[in-house]
């Protein structure tokens, strides 16, 4: 709606920045969206250093995957500057890759697992360039990487959850971007997947490209991620997870009422 | 026999045939898209359309019909598009009301100039008139090489090859983009497509295919060539490539036969006039569809969903 | 002149028939605009549009079957059926492809309408050359036709229209319920698959009713318009039935009373045109969910959000980093255009910045949880605390020493 309504009755200049707000692989100043009346996230600031593997994490609804979508160009902003690696969105594209939640897309599209990953070399390929054999090669690298070679002629709406999302990371993979925005991916999927993906989202940071997760999983913050950054709404904290990811933060965004069920959570999966 | 299959119906055919592709080509990812009534839509403002165009321009001339026909189809789709959004109506509503108010306005306007010729060719827009197009200079089969004969040909069959290549190119070019923004439109932003743009390209060439077809087979009838074709692909195969090409044979076979159903069936059944051969082609259509819904080796939605 | 037989229309002075058309006209548009609701709110309004396709066959059907026994090809009644067996048999297909098949329901729909509709022509050309009776007239039913109604013709589509209207009356409550919440209708009993036939019939019935009115094309726009026009005034399902059911009405009587002042101003196509300018009045001006409103609340809201971010950037002496921003904050008088803070906005941004702290306090506290879930970044602390509660908060950012972070 408020896209529509900027369009047809002359828009605001929003996100029009004044400076430039820093050279990191994601800044994000001021951001704020709202779907109707009421602000899905307000004012957010956000900064992700080079090579850092960091969690937005937060109660349902605090505007997680919001911030992740308006950040993206996805879902529109209201105000909000955004820059990364220096330079705006436009710009910097093609060193960013993306993998948005399973269940965004369509699963009964007829195509297979090959042909989603070769979408990740489409900047390459152009309009009509033919796929050739090292696109190929590449494109199975990943799957290999995310353990989903013997899967490549498959239909997609064949997969397990977790495969597809393998498949979505694989993809991403054959972007070979430098920074790396994740939606849930550990949502609904197998414990052997969720091993996978974080094996490779560790093997991306030691090559120093930096990565962004939403995630959801308080107990294995400590252990997947290097820093934290806490909203519900507006931001609640920010910063290495040996700070950041303290109980009191936990207790400004979830509320009083939930903190003592998450330390529970906690006590199991953490230490 | 040849002579008058070549005067008589080989232009129709020809004409049925490539209307057929035209439309199935972009009614392929209509229907991937879950936009199939957007033809619905535009194919049901042609009669608007042109009764405007012939108000305007005062002569029954196909080009001021096609014309008018074609600024309707983007009144419609604009129309679509400012409801759907401005008034946060589902899409399917906002085309209810679209096009119904776009037709009550057109047939509101036909009845305040009522004229015998016009009137005839509302029966034609909303019914097609296939078997009138015959290449009237032909003699036999050597008539396609005879370039007085060739110069003799009805427009309609030129303007028909003309869009349907531009279909074909349409598709080719922009295959990667319209698959990858179908399959997955957030990913395909942030490639930096401009995913509204693809889809309003994809729109305006229904639109031309539609155009171009109505006066071939009506505009109601050009529906079924949007849906059933690429529907009944659907249920054949799980590859999208392969869907297309399926869509085509199917829009072919349904061209061929309706046709041929439509003008000898008749006279098989012992009786002398043909029926509708725009009706009889929607209806092999329908049949076609109904026959892979029943027997197409994909027509189960694969197991496992995102939903899970 | 004009004005004054238009009057006459309105007020029911026009002749018998006319006057019947107006009623039955206003009864159609009742059932049509309610019972169309069901099926806009569940997101399905395009299904009309598949039945009332679909009726064209059983028009050519019932022709050739009541000439084939020698009898009046026309018979309304008999056409009428002959419609609502096609409408039917459409509306079975759609629903066995969508069941039995991968396709989606909009596929469903537009292949059943064209290819039904397809025969129906194929038929109707049968009908042209087997040469039987008096064909003229069938095509009536594309666009509908109530000039040279007959007499019982009109009185049949009053009494239809009023059976339609008493129906609707009496399944309102499950039809409602199922629209609104299929799964909770379920749950509290309610058995959704009969409530859902029962839909499809009325829709059915409403298109047959309407068919030699306003014709199978637009009979579409009076099951859609009306409850689309009626969603902007309300929120609330069961109102919305009752509001779309007024509008479908009210265009029902004033387009057929329109088109009764003159020959030239066919019914089908005007009433539905005084539907769709009901709809664009509403969608521009109704209070709440209209254009206008909106747009008005999303451009206040969208100041709002930048100058209390543009205070709290002067109260943190941070940049401001967008140009919007500034405007802002300079046509406000609260800084300059080189985005030094006047002496207003500095006072404006220690409020700010003041009300924000107290904010990440009372975040703190869990007795004011309730308060804190409706923080938006621009509601006044003090619309939600008592001033004794924010007291006892500024006391404990006295305390942590500090004003602003």
């Amino acid at each position: 709606m408020i896209r529509a309504l900027k369009t047809a009755m002359g828009r605001a200049p929003i996100g029009d920045p004044l400076d430039t707000v820093s050279d990191k692989p994601l800044a994000v100043r001021g951001l704020t969206v709202s779907y109707g009346d009421k602000p899905a996230v307000f004012s957010l600031d956000m900064t992700v250093n080079d090579g850092s593997m960091t969690a937005i994490i937060g109660p349902n609804g605090a505007g997680k995957s919001t911030t992740l979508k308006a950040v993206l160009g996805i879902v529109p902003r209201l105000s909000g500057v955004v820059s990364v690696f220096g330079q705006p969105l436009a710009k910097s594209r093609p060193r960013i890759a993306y993998v948005p939640q399973r269940a965004s897309v369509d699963w009964d599209f007829p195509t297979r697992v090959i042909d989603v990953v070769l979408m990740g070399l489409v900047r390459e390929l152009g309009l009509l360039r033919p796929v050739r054999d090292r696109h190929r090669k590449h494109a199975f690298e990943c799957l290999d990487r995310v353990g989903m070679r013997d899967f490549a002629e498959r239909q997609i709406g064949q997969l397990s959850g977790g495969q597809q999302q393998r498949v979505f990371l694989a993809r991403a993979l054959a972007q070979g971007a430098d920074l790396y925005l994740l939606d849930e991916p550990f949502a609904g999927v197998d414990a052997a997947t969720e091993r996978a993906i974080i094996d490779v989202l560790k093997s991306l940071r030691a090559d120093g490209r930096t990565v962004v997760a939403v995630h959801h999983d308080l107990s294995t913050v400590r252990d997947y991620f290097d820093h934290v950054m806490i909203i519900n709404v507006h931001k609640v904290a920010e910063g290495p997870v040996a700070e950041a990811f303290s109980e009191e933060n936990l207790q400004r965004a979830y509320g009083g009422r939930l903190a003592a069920n998450l330390m529970d959570q906690l006590q199991l999966g953490g230490h | 026999m040849g002579g008058e299959f070549v005067m008589l119906s080989l232009v129709p055919i020809l004409i049925g045939v490539l209307a057929a592709i035209a439309c199935a080509l972009p009614g392929n990812f209509l229907v991937l898209r879950r936009q199939a009534l957007i033809g619905d839509a535009i194919s049901h403002v042609v009669l608007p359309g042109i009764v405007v165009g012939f108000l305007l321009s005062g002569t029954v001339s196909s080009w001021a019909m096609m014309a008018g026909a074609a600024g309707a189809a983007i009144v419609a789709v604009l129309l679509i598009e400012l409801v759907r959004r401005l008034g946060r109506i589902e899409p399917g509503a906002a085309m209810g009301v679209a096009f119904t108010a776009l037709f009550a306005f057109g047939v509101l306007l036909l009845e305040q100039s009522d004229t015998s010729s016009v009137h005839l060719d509302v029966q034609h827009a909303l019914y097609g008139n296939l078997e009138s197009l015959i290449w009237v200079e032909a003699r036999g089969w050597s008539s396609l090489l005879d370039p007085v004969a060739l110069a003799g040909l009805p427009p309609e069959l030129t303007r028909i090859a003309i869009v349907s290549l531009l279909m074909l190119v349409f598709t080719v070019v922009f295959w990667r983009p319209l698959k990858i923004s179908t399959f997955d439109e957030g990913f395909a932003r942030v490639l930096g497509m401009r995913t509204n743009l693809i889809g309003l390209g994809l729109v305006i060439m229904a639109a031309i295919a539609a155009v171009a077809s109505f006066d071939a087979v009506g505009s109601i009838i050009v529906i079924a060539m949007f849906i059933c074709p690429p529907a009944a692909a659907r249920l054949m195969t799980n590859r999208l490539e392969a869907q297309v090409l399926w869509s085509v044979a199917f829009a072919v076979f349904s061209a061929v036969m309706g046709y041929v159903l439509a003008g000898y069936g008749p006279l098989w059944l012992g009786a002398d006039d043909a029926v509708s051969a725009a009706g009889m082609i929607a209806t092999v259509s329908g049949l076609v569809l109904a026959l892979a819904a029943l027997y197409g080796p994909h027509r189960r939605s694969t197991g496992a969903s995102a939903e899970g | 002149m004009g004005t004054s037989i238009l009057l006459d229309a309105l007020t029911l002075q026009l002749g018998y028939n006319a006057k019947l058309v107006a009623i039955g006209a206003a009864l159609l548009g009742i059932a049509a605009g309610a019972s169309g609701t069901f099926l806009f709110l569940r997101k399905r309004a395009l299904v009309s549009d598949a039945i009332s396709h679909a009726t064209l066959p059983g028009v050519g059907l019932a022709f050739l079957v009541m000439a084939a026994f020698g009898g009046d090809g026309r018979h309304l009644v008999g056409l009428l059926l002959g419609a609502a067996l096609t409408a039917g048999a459409g509306l079975l297909a759609m629903h066995w492809l969508t069941r039995r098949t991968r396709l989606a329901e909009d596929a469903a729909i537009g292949a059943v309408l064209s290819v039904f509709f397809g025969f129906g022509v194929v038929l109707l050309t049968v009908i042209q050359t087997v040469s039987v009776g008096r064909p003229a007239g069938l095509e009536d039913f594309l666009l509908g036709a109530t000039a040279g109604m007959l007499y019982q013709d009109a009185v049949l589509i009053t009494v239809a229209g009023a059976l339609a209207v008493l129906v609707v009356w009496l399944l309102r409550r499950p039809m409602t319920m199922v629209a609104f919440d299929a799964g909770f209708a379920a749950a509290s009993g309610v058995n959704v698959r009969r409530v859902d036939l029962a839909m499809m019939g009325l829709v059915l019935a409403v298109t047959i009713i309407g068919l030699k009115m306003v014709g199978l094309v637009l009979i579409v726009a009076l099951l859609i318009i009306p409850p689309v026009t009626a969603r902007f005034w309300t929120n609330r399902s069961d109102r919305v039935v009752i509001i779309a059911g007024v509008f479908g009405g009210l265009s029902g009587f004033i387009g057929a009373a329109i088109s009764a002042t003159a020959p030239s101003l066919p019914t089908g196509p005007i009433i539905v045109l005084t539907a769709f300018v009901l709809f664009v009045v509403s969608m521009l001006f109704a209070p709440g969910r209209g254009v206008l409103a909106a747009w008005m609340r999303h451009r206040r809201q969208q100041r709002r959000i930048h100058l209390r971010q543009g205070l709290l950037a002067i109260a943190q002496d941070l940049p401001i980093y967008e140009r919007y921003t500034l405007q802002l904050l300079v046509r406000a008088g609260l800084a300059r255009a080189d985005g030094v803070p006047t002496e207003l906005g500095r006072r404006r941004a220690e409020k700010a910045c003041r009300d924000e702290s107290r904010w990440a306090v009372a975040r703190r506290m869990h007795s004011h949880e309730s308060a804190v879930s409706r923080y938006d970044g621009l509601l006044p602390i003090e619309d939600v605390l008592t001033r004794d509660e924010i007291r006892e908060i500024d006391r404990q950012i006295a305390d942590a020493g500090g004003e602003c972070a």
